[in-house]
């Protein structure tokens, strides 16, 4: 036995023509992990998520996937599934026929293919017996995780999996998701919702104009971003504003609403603020950062990234 | 959690053919318009054959048309002949001009190249696949118009091209081997179909391009064109066919054309794979369409009908238009005898033989002051015969009507107890006289 990442890649490049997708991209994903990959349009996401796949080849670099190289398109080691640009299916066939075919493509009989299972684990037994025409976004991105988990992976790559989802359905992926990685599968999933890949993922890979602008675990993401703007609403409105100003580092940045004030602090003033608040029998009823530590960050760095 | 990862030395064995092969086959016919097909071609041409059988106004301007109300075994041959024209091209462009598209218009190439791991294996799945149901739907209209035809009409003898009587059986398996022949063009249209599936993507046009191609040719054959040209084109094989009714089989041109459009299907199936191993399915905004690949696909094929026609230039014996006045006059004579005897039968007459008629035929061509070669509505023929015990030379005329591609129409001009009306009076009754017009067809290639 050999512990080894589930993707290992260095140095990867990707080029359309003149268009650059991918520029010297290093990957690190441990096996059992669920991890995000995240940034603006024409990031490289899909490209990368299509390399995991093995869809294509990079031009540079060396790609290992479940410990094994990958040179040619199409030689991704057994165990991988997942989907890019949205799941394959066939609006023509039922939810189970689509995953029977699939069993049958890869020499497994659909009867003990565990096609019920599946599609039990991803809510969709009611449906089983419809057509996929009559499907909305999110049964059929249910239907794709589950034509993929047909598979028993051990490397999931999805994009954009909370797409068309309705909040119980998120909460039923992400439930999903969760337990595979407990399983020991690895999990990539790429969102553009910063509140998806926080609830969802240990590690995050920050891709800009095809470069890697950070990748490690959020909470040192939110660490690396410290001053944010927090909304606060309290019982004294004007009280509040007074001791804003009087608080060291924190600074008003809105305080147009009659209740509400938004105020940019690092957590250190922040915390004083609270402290001054409470001292002066100021009730404070809610405090919470105006974009996530993880969306500020994102933003921060991908800014900076496409601003060069 | 930490997880342990075995290592793992060799990538994921790609989907066989045959699994490949099932999975489009399912595709396919989950498809409401590959069903509606598939019912069409196996219940329609039998309704349409039977309900035409039974009209008095038969579709005599189709070939073997006049002879629907006599036996079933026209009906299959009228179908065949307006397959060739219309059925048989959209047929491939819904089949095989879809096959590839539709996994652009569906957005689920990834996912199928993710599962089946091989563009080579997923590119021969798909191909016999749609050769599957091409096959399917041509076999649904011959089984489906020769059984509405014998059981409507009854399986009686066909009146062949030369006018010779087929027995029931023989017309069963001319009807069988004519079907076949024509699976050939059918095949080439498939590869255009292969080949604009692949090349167009989700363009209409690649949807429309064997239907397209199929028209183009189609228009080319009504034109005066060498008889090298005419044969270079796969559609030729469409109306070849009709020399497996005459005696004997004008098999020279069947042969060329069947042989033309095996190496076309083959060549646009082959131009087809190359330009789908060389699509990049990982840009998505790129579904292989463009000028460059439909260049790189008509080049080749616009190349292969120049060598062809130079090759048939070279090693067939016949030039220009391949119509000739010998040849007019040889087949005008022969068919006129074989159905003279048809009719002497009809009118109870003692039978006479092909010989002791000794049938001439003397043919003009615009009144005698063109050249008599080449086709034309402003043929006429004069045919003499003898019968026996009978000084007096039997002399009729016909005004022939002669379409570039060999067909021609032969309309009696008179005498009218011969062949100047459409009935003859028989002792049991008025019965269509054979006489009066009948089609044939020319050998393009023979020396005549």
């Amino acid at each position: 036995m050999d512990t080894t990442l589930a993707v290992r890649a260095r140095g990867i490049g990707k080029c359309f023509g003149d268009v650059v997708a991918l520029d010297g991209v290093d990957l690190d994903v441990a096996p059992g992990q669920i991890h995000g990959l995240v940034g603006p349009n024409g990031a490289g996401k899909t490209t990368l998520l299509g390399l995991l796949l093995s869809l294509a080849v990079a031009d540079e670099g060396s790609l290992e996937i479940l410990g094994a190289p990958v040179g040619r398109a199409l030689t991704a080691p057994d165990g991988v599934a997942g989907f890019v640009d949205g799941p394959g299916l066939y609006p023509s066939l039922t939810a189970r026929k689509n995953l029977a075919a699939l069993a049958t493509l890869r020499g497994r009989d659909a009867r003990t293919a565990g096609i019920d299972d599946v599609l039990g684990e991803v809510g969709l037994t009611d449906v089983a017996d419809d057509r996929v025409r009559g499907f909305s976004l999110g049964m059929r991105q249910r239907l794709g995780l589950a034509a993929a988990l047909l598979t028993k992976p051990r490397l999931l790559v999805l994009d954009e999996p909370s797409n068309g989802l309705d909040p119980a359905g998120k909460r039923h992926v992400h439930g999903v998701l969760n337990r595979l990685a407990a399983d020991g599968t690895t999990v990539i999933v790429s969102s553009h919702r910063m509140d998806d890949v926080e609830a969802l993922c240990s590690e995050v890979t920050i891709l800009a104009t095809g470069r890697v602008v950070f990748t490690g675990p959020l909470s040192k993401l939110s660490a690396e971003n410290r001053e944010l703007d927090y909304r606060i609403r309290t019982s004294d409105p004007e009280a509040a504003r007074r001791l804003t100003v009087d608080t060291p580092g924190a600074v008003v940045v809105e305080s147009s609403d009659a209740e509400l004030l938004v105020v940019r602090a690092e957590i250190p003033a922040l915390d004083d603020l609270v402290a001054r608040l409470v001292r002066a029998g100021v009730a404070v009823r809610e405090l919470a950062p105006v974009v996530s530590p993880l969306e500020a960050a994102f933003l921060a760095l991908t800014d900076q990234e496409t601003g060069r | 959690m930490t997880a342990v990862l075995e290592a793992q030395d060799t990538a994921a064995r790609p989907v066989s053919v045959v699994r490949g092969y099932r999975f489009e086959m399912v595709k396919l016919v989950s498809q409401w318009r590959i069903r509606l097909l598939v019912l069409a071609c196996w219940l329609a041409p039998a309704l349409f054959v039977a309900a035409v059988s039974q009209q008095s106004d038969l579709p005599t301007d189709t070939l073997f048309g006049r002879w629907m109300n006599i036996t079933g075994w026209a009906g299959p041959l009228v179908m065949l002949g307006f397959a060739g024209v219309y059925a048989l091209p959209l047929l491939t462009s819904v089949v095989a001009g879809d096959v590839f598209a539709a996994e652009d218009r569906l957005g689920t190439w990834r996912h199928l190249l993710v599962a089946v791991r091989s563009h080579r294996r997923i590119f021969a799945a798909k191909a016999l696949a749609s050769l599957t149901v091409i096959t399917v739907l041509v076999a649904g209209m011959a089984v489906s118009s020769a059984v509405g035809g014998v059981v409507a009409v009854g399986s009686q003898p066909l009146v062949a091209l030369d006018g010779q009587l087929l027995a029931p059986a023989d017309a069963a398996g001319l009807v069988l081997l004519a079907w076949i022949c024509v699976l050939a063009p059918t095949l080439a249209l498939a590869g255009i179909g292969l080949l604009g599936s692949v090349a167009l993507g989700r363009s209409p046009m690649g949807l429309l391009l064997p239907a397209v191609v199929a028209l183009a040719m189609g228009l080319a054959q009504m034109l005066p064109l060498p008889v090298a040209v005419r044969l270079a084109l796969p559609s030729y094989a469409f109306i070849a066919w009709q020399g497996l009714f005459t005696t004997p089989a004008q098999l020279g041109p069947l042969l060329i054309g069947i042989a033309v459009s095996l190496v076309w299907a083959v060549a646009a199936t082959v131009l087809a794979y190359l330009l789908f191993m060389r699509r990049d399915f990982t840009n998505l905004t790129h579904d292989g369409s463009g000028r460059r690949a439909l260049t790189v696909a008509a080049a080749p094929l616009v190349g292969l009908l120049a060598v062809t026609i130079g090759l048939l230039a070279v090693a067939t014996p016949a030039t220009g238009s391949g119509i000739g006045q010998d040849k007019v006059q040889q087949s005008v004579a022969t068919a006129f005898a074989h159905l003279y005897r048809l009719q002497t039968q009809q009118l109870h007459r003692p039978d006479v033989t092909e010989a002791q008629l000794a049938t001439t035929v003397a043919c003009t061509k615009g009144d005698g002051l063109v050249e008599p070669d080449g086709p034309g509505n402003d043929w006429r023929c004069v045919v003499s015969w003898h019968l026996p015990g009978v000084t007096a030379t039997g002399q009729a005329i016909y005004q022939l009507d002669i379409a570039s591609d060999g067909q021609y129409v032969a309309d009696g001009d008179g005498p009218k107890e011969v062949n100047g009306y459409f009935q003859v009076r028989t002792p049991t009754g008025d019965q269509p006289n054979p006489l009066w017009q009948f089609d044939s067809h020319l050998d393009l290639l023979s020396k005549g």
